[in-house]
């Protein structure tokens, strides 16, 4: 079993085992990229900051095996499980961590902008909100170029603040655009609970510009998984846009920084959502009771799993560094001379 | 002398003016409890309650815009913006409807607000985490702009902004909050538009800005063992522009670099550069040089973003150059 993921083409029949097993690997993928990405950290062989996405899997997860290799994503600065979600490698994520030349973006984006772009991830973003505009964009895109894509906006609870956010959500909808408002609702915009920053409720944002929107619990893969084909198929039938609100936890700290969060966040609160609400914990018991994996052979995934990260880590931390010649490269994109005659 | 953080100097100046004037308060995100990821407001919230530390919302446009609105009316408002790179999102309050005020209103109304931010690359941020964007700002009429060099700028440029009555934004490099330096226990205000030499010399000027100002006196050591003999000079606030210290020093020494960490291309350093060319050029042997962060957004990797920024090796490689009598090109 290898942990590389294939290409999706397909995504409208209703999940088998395999998907199931896919979903169970792709979450355990994401939590120990996280594990190994804060230990590379902790040892100082990261240079920089970075959130983790641990305790969040079943959100990225459910939505992106919703997603094929055409639908887009825009992701965030929490944005290692989104990446892995939709079909990133390990070897070229630790080496962007790193800022090696192997990595996603050549070491010149590091954590905060990693994306695999082959598999539809138009980037993450260190501008909380920055990328309403961009994934509301793609959509229009497809709508106009008559392309049947998704595009998914991923952002947090906190970025509902964003004014940006309601400039894109009233042409969205205006126009019909498929695109799916993800707000990941983990409780927190950094240090600062939700309740003290978001007046009203999430979702009534998105229904004042007439938007179908939903809240769900974001620990539950199969049920963040339902409802995102559904929507899918419904934005491929121009029924769009959506809004979800996912309630989910983010294990960590605000980011690997943030270790003494006694005064905002309690041990109990986080040992709650850790005990008794774990979303790999949870799918895994199902997968389970329904006979669709052993605990052998699902602590051998695990393992396996454990072992590529070892393997990529080791990989990205003995490669090498960009050229310093690629500092001045690729701040222009080319423009082919012969499109810029006249006539052509 | 007391020696404290450029961290604590700001902490300091902001307790001590709004112990003094009742009408100024805080607004920003993670300010009151947590203090900014910083910790630079630590401490302030137990003083003076969350009626005059208020966190906001991730929502800069609109706290910005509040703070205009709040200044316009009779209050002190000190915004904290997280990081200088989002000053992009508070363009047009602050450029439309702070710096504009007084002049639209011919003279009837004022903004007497701070935004205070950050610059400065090589923390392994990334591109929008790492620029100095002070340009930007220092190019609207009607906004002063301040960028302290040590703590000790920090306090006393602090405290002149929070007095004064206009849209003031100040820059402080966030690799510097640990740094200390020598702080009086006593008050004192540093003055708009006057520039410190930190260094006196006879054979070339350097003038840095923000934590430009250390790499410019770095350079002078390295260049001292070498016999030539430089004059650093902290302009300490970019508008308004104490040209006459720098015209001064320039006529003196007759070579110049400025240093600035914001991109080289129409840059500060290059609005400096221009202005001492126009006003000291018979007193010149040498171009001015500009020597700004290259014109690339700032690179993750760490190989990389070290190239990005001015070092002191690089400024003392150009003003060997330079008094060698080399015409170079900027580096
Ligand atoms: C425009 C902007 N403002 C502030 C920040 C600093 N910041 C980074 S993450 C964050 C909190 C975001 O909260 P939320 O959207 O809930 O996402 P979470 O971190 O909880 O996943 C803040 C304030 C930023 N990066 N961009
Ligand atoms: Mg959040």
């Amino acid at each position: 079993m290898t942990s590389k993921t294939k290409t999706k083409t397909k995504t409208n029949t209703s999940p088998n085992k395999h998907d199931y097993l896919r979903m169970y690997t792709q979450m355990v993928r994401i939590r120990t990229f996280e594990d190994n990405a804060n230990q590379l950290y902790l040892a100082g062989k990261m240079q920089g900051l970075t959130h983790m996405y641990s305790g969040e899997e079943a959100v990225a997860v459910g939505i992106c095996e919703a997603l094929n290799d055409n639908d887009r994503i825009t992701s965030t600065h929490r944005g290692h499980g989104h990446c892995v979600a939709k079909g990133a490698n390990y070897k070229e994520m630790f080496c962007e961590l790193l800022g090696k030349q192997e990595g996603y973006c050549r070491g010149k984006g590091g954590s905060m902008h990693i994306a695999d772009q082959s598999h539809g991830n138009l980037g993450a973003n260190a501008i909380v909100g920055g990328s309403m505009g961009i994934a509301t964009g793609s959509a229009l895109r497809a709508k106009l170029l008559g392309q049947d894509d998704v595009t998914v906006c991923f952002f947090g609870d906190g970025a509902t603040a964003q004014g940006l956010l309601y400039e894109v959500m009233n042409m969205a909808a205006l126009w019909n655009l498929p695109v799916i408002y993800a707000c990941e609702n983990n409780g927190y915009s950094e240090y600062t609970k939700t309740e003290e920053i978001a007046a009203g409720s999430i979702t009534a944002r998105a229904e004042a510009f007439g938007i179908e929107a939903f809240s769900i619990d974001g620990q539950d893969v199969l049920g963040v998984n339902e409802l995102s084909r559904k929507l899918v198929a419904r934005c491929r039938n121009g029924e769009g846009p959506f809004f979800v609100e996912l309630m989910t936890y983010r294990y960590h700290g605000h980011h690997v920084g943030d270790i003494n969060r006694e005064y905002y966040r309690s041990k109990k609160e986080e040992a709650d959502w850790k005990e008794n609400r774990d979303p790999i914990i949870r799918f895994r018991g199902w997968l389970v009771e329904q006979g669709i994996a052993t605990e052998e052979e699902i602590e051998a995934l695990n393992e396996q799993i454990k072992q590529d990260a070892k393997e990529a880590v080791a990989y990205a931390e003995a490669a090498a560094y960009p050229d310093v010649a690629e500092v001045d490269m690729h701040v222009y994109a080319e423009t082919d001379p012969a499109t810029l005659q006249a006539g052509n | 002398m007391r020696e404290i953080t450029l961290s604590q100097a700001v902490n300091e100046a902001l307790a001590e003016e709004m112990r003094r004037d009742p009408t100024t308060f805080i607004l920003g995100e993670d300010v009151a409890e947590a203090g900014t990821p910083f910790k630079v407001l630590s401490g302030l919230v137990e003083e003076f309650g969350t009626e005059r530390v208020i966190d906001t919302p991730i929502s800069e446009p609109g706290f910005v815009g509040l703070a205009v609105g709040a200044a316009l009316t009779g209050a002190r408002p000190i915004v904290d913006l997280m990081f200088g790179d989002f000053i992009y999102l508070v363009m047009d309050q602050l450029c439309n409807q702070a710096a504009k005020q007084q002049y639209m209103s011919g003279g009837k109304l004022s903004v007497p607000m701070v935004l205070r931010t950050n610059l400065g690359a090589t923390r392994r941020s990334g591109a929008q985490h790492s620029q100095s964007l002070q340009v930007l700002v220092a190019h609207i009429p009607g906004l002063k702009v301040a960028l302290p060099s040590s703590a000790y700028e920090a306090k006393g440029l602090m405290k002149t902004a929070i007095r004064d009555n206009n849209p003031v934004v100040i820059i402080e490099d966030k690799l510097m909050y640990q740094d200390k330096a020598p702080v009086p226990e006593e008050e004192y205000l540093i003055p708009f538009g006057e520039a410190n030499i930190k260094r006196e010399g006879s054979d070339i000027t350097l003038i840095g800005t923000s934590s430009m100002v250390q790499v410019a006196e770095e350079a002078a050591r390295i260049l001292e063992a070498e016999g030539i003999s430089a004059e650093v000079i902290d302009p300490r606030t970019i508008v308004p522009l104490d040209e006459d210290t720098l015209l001064k020093s320039v006529r003196k020494t007759s070579r110049a670099i400025v240093i600035d960490e914001g991109h080289q291309n129409y840059g500060i350093t290059g609005e400096i550069a221009s202005r001492l060319n126009e006003k000291a050029f018979y007193y010149l042997d040498a171009p001015v040089l500009r020597m700004g962060a290259m014109d690339v957004p700032v690179p993750f990797s760490p190989v990389l973003e070290d190239l990005t920024v001015p070092t002191p090796e690089r400024v003392a490689e150009n003003a060997r150059r330079l008094c060698a009598g080399e015409m170079i090109h900027a580096a």
